[in-house]
């Protein structure tokens, strides 16, 4: 699985936001990396940057955002620099695609779904008319839609099959990585379970990279090999999904799995208290003392992340050693 | 209501938005000067022309029209024997009074007319009154002699035997001493004196006299062919307008508005009624009908203001405020109104009509200056408020006498300068708060 | 909120009747062409029948499109029932009108799953919770004013003042949800029926709602129709619970009962597609139902669930509906021929 330079870097990526209040910083310092055929798991409840740090990605930022800052390499190539011309040419969807955060819902009403999964390929003049045609078809048969649905409108097509069809779109183009912001959030369990089974499928068979965005700790566990817990624009916890969802290091994560409805499990879920602080002016020190039950002096520092076992951090002081080795 | 006022207060960032502010403002500060200086009865019967405007020129340029121009044309000159002093001498029986009115004629060009208005008061017998011009160089010219009644009007510049006896029009020979008949006569500037010569035979007996050399401008936007001077209707039309064109667009907007939420909200065969009488009233032409009543009914403005808000009820608007208004009534916010008891009107007044009232904003102000013009077009065709002055009765007026044709381009430019001003003002607010309201909409 | 009503409905749970009982409940939608040709019918709500308790939390557990909201807004008289009985505190709802029905809408409280569009944009909260107690003519602007802080403050938005002059936009989404969870008690309900509270929720704010739905329902001791496609909201917030499948009730039993124990091939269906947070769920292909979720216009012959059902026994579930009261305990039920 350790391949020998990671797919995808991201170092102390930022982004920023003019706001009427003043810059809103969604994305602070992110620092990430993914190997190929790894899916990560972003996690973190609303608000605090997920879809922010997919668009910047994939450089589809709404006119309000500032230039991102910091390091982003697919393969080791700088990606972040790249012209725009060169970067829609090489990188959208050609290497990395999205799906969008209700995606399914923007599907073009008036135009059938067939010819619209097939228009990536045509956008990038990689395949005629005919070629398009037949690799949608091979799309959607990937992602389990009878191929007779390729005629039809987005209205005759249900909730379920509609996200098949975005997801077959971002296949489509035989891209390295997928982004996919909350493909299943509106869903219910069935649908859900069986989109899950689908990217599961896809991940085996093709090899293919997902960063995969959630607030639902349950759905980012039916695909993770690694995780990435944000709270408040950064990153505060990256592990491996086994070293998460066992043991949880750093506060906020141990919170959060505690808060997860269980059906198994006789004790009850305990909510988090507090709301998370306002990304227009947050706190100095670490993001989440607040809120936090083992929060020290120490807390009123920013905490850097701090490395807590294998390819594993978490920005949280309790895991400084004060010898400061690392 | 906070984000209306946020709405309000953007409207600070619109440069476009505070002109038309500005000039909705003039309008108004016009409006309201109108009705405080001139009331509404006053103004009816100043209106109605007649001797309140004696003094006055017919069809007179506005003065900075000629001082535009760079002419000297003559102003109004009115001198009294009220403001001289009348000598008397006694004879036996008789008194003769005598009064000489100064005339200061400075001007480039020759009067307008020239009346002297007699009044006297007498029991039998009438005074003789002998009237004499004397020109700057003592040359004295006869006019008139005859008995006055109790009030007389001496219209010295139609008098015929004068005229022939000068070989110019009076108006033109009193004040030139160029030759009889000459071709291009120039003025001659200077003092005149109109003396006034009265034998009166009772021992009570009074006379005064009224001097009126009209010119040939007047004020700051001229007559018309009644003398009236304009200023009353262009100042009397703006609350008229105003007042038209803002009633009416609350009348149809709103009516419209409800009728169309009602027959969303009910569906059904309410809903279909409605269409069915909308698409009617759509191709039944406006105009025309105004037209019609006015002609075999009345042509009150208040009578064209109700056929206005009836016509325009089941408007094109209803189609358009249903197909926003559609959406709305599957929104759960209205299913939870329901399940708390709320009821059908309640819904309609409280939950239907103000989610869309912030489109609504700037297609109403839009739509005044539409009546505006509306009302204006109707007054041009000769169904204006047979009574009421308006901006469209002087166009009305002004075609009329042709004015254009007689080169009285002030005539028609002042009034429709006037109802585009109006426009101008209203549009540019509308658009400005289209642009702060709808954005909205279509976020949420 | 401070007094709680001594009301008809807790005498009669005294005597164990319950609150609400519903019989052959079947709600239709006609399906029309051209606007009146009426070419079928969607069996939305097709013969269901249970009871709920006052006091007691019920969940309604099914997937998208199975008439789940469907039955909550027949209960909250919002569609009338093409056949059936609905019984509130003893009295039939067939045919209530006017004040009656203005006053059985004052007893029963309605969550809906979008707070935001649930909330009208253009009022501040302070006009949204007055609106259900102006219209339950409630008078004097200061007992309104009390009324309001009290249900704000009860739903944990304290102190009131802070949020009663915002306006819907202003709150987040787990804000804006109390709000609606507000509005629903200021008439101080004896039912409260929750459709899908949490499910357009962040997820680390659905546990604060359940909770505070838990505790406002065991404080007023309301009956609450919880209604969700997400089992796993279901097990420490509810009694019972109660799979819906194809407009029909398949299974019913009380909630550790129903996991422990799933009878019906559905609820098995539904509880293995879903899992607690494990890594190895990555690893793994869940089983999940193959095809489409049941037409309900031409609902499949039989067992409405034999086309997906692993267990289904050619020659009886596609024949005979199975009949919805199988009981292996007096206390679970099963429509399901497995369990004859
Ligand atoms: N175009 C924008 N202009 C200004 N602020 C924005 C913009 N888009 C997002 N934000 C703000 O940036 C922050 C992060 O937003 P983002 O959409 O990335 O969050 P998210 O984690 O995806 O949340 P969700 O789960 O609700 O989708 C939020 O506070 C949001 O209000
Ligand atoms: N007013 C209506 N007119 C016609 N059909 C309707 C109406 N309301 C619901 N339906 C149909 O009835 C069926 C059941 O819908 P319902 O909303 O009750 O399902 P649900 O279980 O609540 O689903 P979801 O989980 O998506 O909310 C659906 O097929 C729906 O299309
Ligand atoms: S009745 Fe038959 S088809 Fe229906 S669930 Fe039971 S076994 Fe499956
Ligand atoms: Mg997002
Ligand atoms: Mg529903």
């Amino acid at each position: 699985m350790m391949a020998a330079a990671p797919l995808l870097e991201i170092e102390d990526l930022g982004l920023s936001y003019a706001t009427e209040q003043g810059t809103l910083r969604a994305v602070d310092g992110v620092d990430l990396r993914l190997h190929r055929n790894e899916a990560l798991a972003v996690l973190g409840e609303s608000g605090c940057g997920k879809s922010s740090l997919a668009k910047t990605l994939l450089r589809t930022l709404p006119r309000n955002a500032y230039p991102p800052t910091g390091q982003l390499r697919l393969d080791g190539r700088d990606v972040l620099g790249l012209p725009e011309e060169r970067f829609r040419r090489e990188v959208r969807w050609v290497r990395i695609a999205l799906v969008m955060q209700a995606a399914m819902n923007a599907l073009n009403p008036v135009v059938r779904v067939g010819e619209q999964v097939a228009e990536p390929l045509r956008i990038h003049h990689r395949a005629s008319r005919r070629q398009a045609r037949q690799r949608a078809a091979e799309a959607f048969e990937e992602v389990g839609i009878p191929t007779d649905f390729l005629r039809r409108y987005p209205h005759e097509l249900s909730g379920g099959m509609r996200q098949r069809a975005v997801l077959a779109m971002a296949l489509v183009t035989e891209p390295d990585l997928v982004l996919l912001d909350e493909p299943t959030s509106a869903l219910d369990v069935l649908t859900q379970a069986s989109i899950m089974n689908v990217l599961k499928r896809i991940k085996h068979e093709r090899g293919v990279s997902f960063v995969f965005i959630t607030h639902d700790v349950a759905t980012a566990s039916e695909l993770a090999d690694r995780v990435a817990l944000m709270y408040a624009g950064q990153v505060v916890e990256a592990a491996s999904a086994r070293a998460f969802f066992s043991e949880p290091a750093h506060p906020y994560s141990r919170l959060l799995m505690a808060s997860v409805p269980r059906l198994y499990q006789e004790q009850p879920p305990s909510s988090i208290p507090g709301r998370p602080p306002s990304l227009l002016d947050p706190p100095a020190g670490c993001r989440f003392a607040e809120r936090c039950p083992w929060a020290f002096e120490r807390c009123s520092e920013p905490p850097p992340m701090i490395p807590c076992g294998e390819r594993r951090q978490a920005r949280c002081w309790l895991h400084h050693s004060p010898g400061g080795a690392r | 209501m906070t984000p209306w006022l946020q709405g309000l207060a953007r409207l600070r960032q619109y440069p476009s938005a505070l002109a038309g502010l500005g000039i909705i403002a003039l309008l108004v500060a016009m409006a309201v000067y109108a009705v405080t200086a001139i009331p509404y009865s006053e103004a009816r019967e100043l209106w109605r022309g007649g001797e309140a405007w004696q003094d006055l020129p017919t069809n007179a340029s506005p003065v900075w029209t000629d001082r535009l121009l760079g002419g000297n044309a003559p102003r109004t000159i009115r001198v009294a024997t009220d403001d001289v002093v009348m000598e008397q001498e006694r004879y036996e029986g008789v008194r003769l009074q005598r009064a000489v009115l100064p005339v200061d004629f400075p001007y480039g060009g020759f009067p307008q007319e020239i009346n002297l208005f007699v009044e006297s008061q007498f029991d039998e017998r009438q005074p003789f009154v002998r009237l004499t011009w004397r020109t700057p160089d003592g040359e004295s010219i006869p006019l008139d002699a005859r008995r006055v009644g109790e009030s007389e009007r001496i219209s010295i510049s139609q008098d015929r035997q004068l005229e022939s006896r000068l070989g110019f029009t009076p108006q033109v020979g009193l004040f030139t001493d160029a030759e009889p008949g000459a071709d291009d006569p120039q003025v001659r500037q200077g003092t005149y004196e109109l003396v006034i010569e009265a034998i009166q035979f009772e021992e009570t007996a009074t006379l005064d006299a009224n001097l009126v050399v009209y010119g040939q401008v007047h004020g700051l936007f001229g007559t018309d062919h009644k003398r009236r001077d304009l200023t009353v209707a262009l100042l009397w039309g703006t609350p008229v307008a105003l007042a038209f064109g803002l009633l009416a667009a609350v009348g149809t907007t709103l009516t419209t508005l409800i009728i169309a939420a009602t027959g969303v909200w009910f569906g059904g065969w309410v809903d279909a009624v409605i269409q069915r009488l909308t698409e009617i009233n759509i191709i039944l032409p406006l105009l025309p009908i105004l037209v019609m009543v006015g002609t075999l009914y009345s042509t009150s403005i208040w009578l064209m203001l109700g056929v206005v808000v009836v016509l325009g009820i089941f408007s094109a608007g209803i189609k358009m405020y249903r197909s926003m208004l559609l959406p709305i009534r599957e929104a759960p916010y209205i299913e939870a109104a329901r399940a708390y008891g709320a009821g059908n009107a309640r819904i309609i007044l409280r939950y239907l009509v103000p989610r869309i009232l912030p489109v609504l904003i700037p297609t109403f102000v839009t739509l005044i200056p539409t009546y505006v013009f509306l009302e204006a077009s109707l007054a041009v065709l000769g169904l204006g408020d047979p009574v009421l002055p308006t901006w469209g009765k002087i166009l009305n007026d002004a075609q009329a006498q042709s004015a254009l044709y007689h080169g009285f381009y002030y005539w028609v430019l002042a009034p429709a300068a006037l109802l585009m001003l109006t426009g101008l003002g209203f549009a540019m607010l509308g658009f400005a708060l289209d642009r702060i309201f709808n954005p909205r909409l279509r976020n949420v | 909120m401070t007094t709680p009503q001594p009301s008809a409905s807790a005498s009669r749970a005294a005597r164990g009747e319950p609150v609400l009982c519903v019989e052959g409940l079947q709600t239709h939608f006609d399906l029309r062409q051209w606007g009146f040709v009426r070419v079928g019918s969607v069996r939305a709500v097709d013969g269901v029948d249970f009871t709920l308790d006052a006091g007691e939390t019920v969940a309604v557990v099914g997937e998208s499109g199975c008439g789940k909201s469907s039955l909550a807004r027949t209960l909250l008289a919002l569609h009338r029932p093409t056949d059936g009985a609905i019984r509130f505190d003893g009295t039939p709802l067939n045919g209530l009108s006017g004040s009656a029905l203005k006053a059985y809408r004052g007893r029963v409280g309605y969550v809906q799953q979008d707070p935001y569009g649930a909330l009208p944009p253009f009022m501040d909260i302070q006009r949204i919770l007055a609106e259900p107690l102006i219209i339950h003519g409630v008078r004097g602007r200061a007992e309104r004013a009390r009324r309001i802080d009290a249900a704000l403050e009860e739903v944990g938005l304290t102190p009131a003042a802070d949020t009663r002059g915002k306006f819907p936009h202003q709150l987040s989404g787990g804000q804006q949800q109390r709000v609606v969870i507000a509005r629903a008690l200021l008439l101080r309900p004896a039912m409260i029926i929750a459709d899908e509270p949490v499910s357009m929720l962040d997820a680390s704010v659905r546990v604060e709602i359940l909770e505070l739905l838990r505790r406002v329902q065991r404080e007023h001791h309301l009956a609450l129709l919880y209604i969700t496609h997400d089992l796993s909201t279901v097990r420490h917030y509810v009694d019972r619970a109660m799979v819906m499948y194809g407009g029909r009730i398949v299974e019913q039993a009380p909630v550790a009962e129903l996991l422990a124990r799933p009878g019906h091939p559905y609820t098995e269906a539904l509880l293995s597609a879903l899992g607690d947070p494990d890594a190895d769920n990555a690893h793994r292909q869940r089983e999940v139902p193959g095809g489409e979720p049941p037409s309900l216009i031409q609902p499949p012959s039989g067992c409405r669930f034999h086309p997906r059902c692993r267990h289904a026994m050619p020659g009886k579930c596609e024949l005979e509906p199975p009949p919805p009261d199988f009981r292996p305990r007096p206390d679970h039920r099963i429509a399901c021929w497995l369990h004859e």
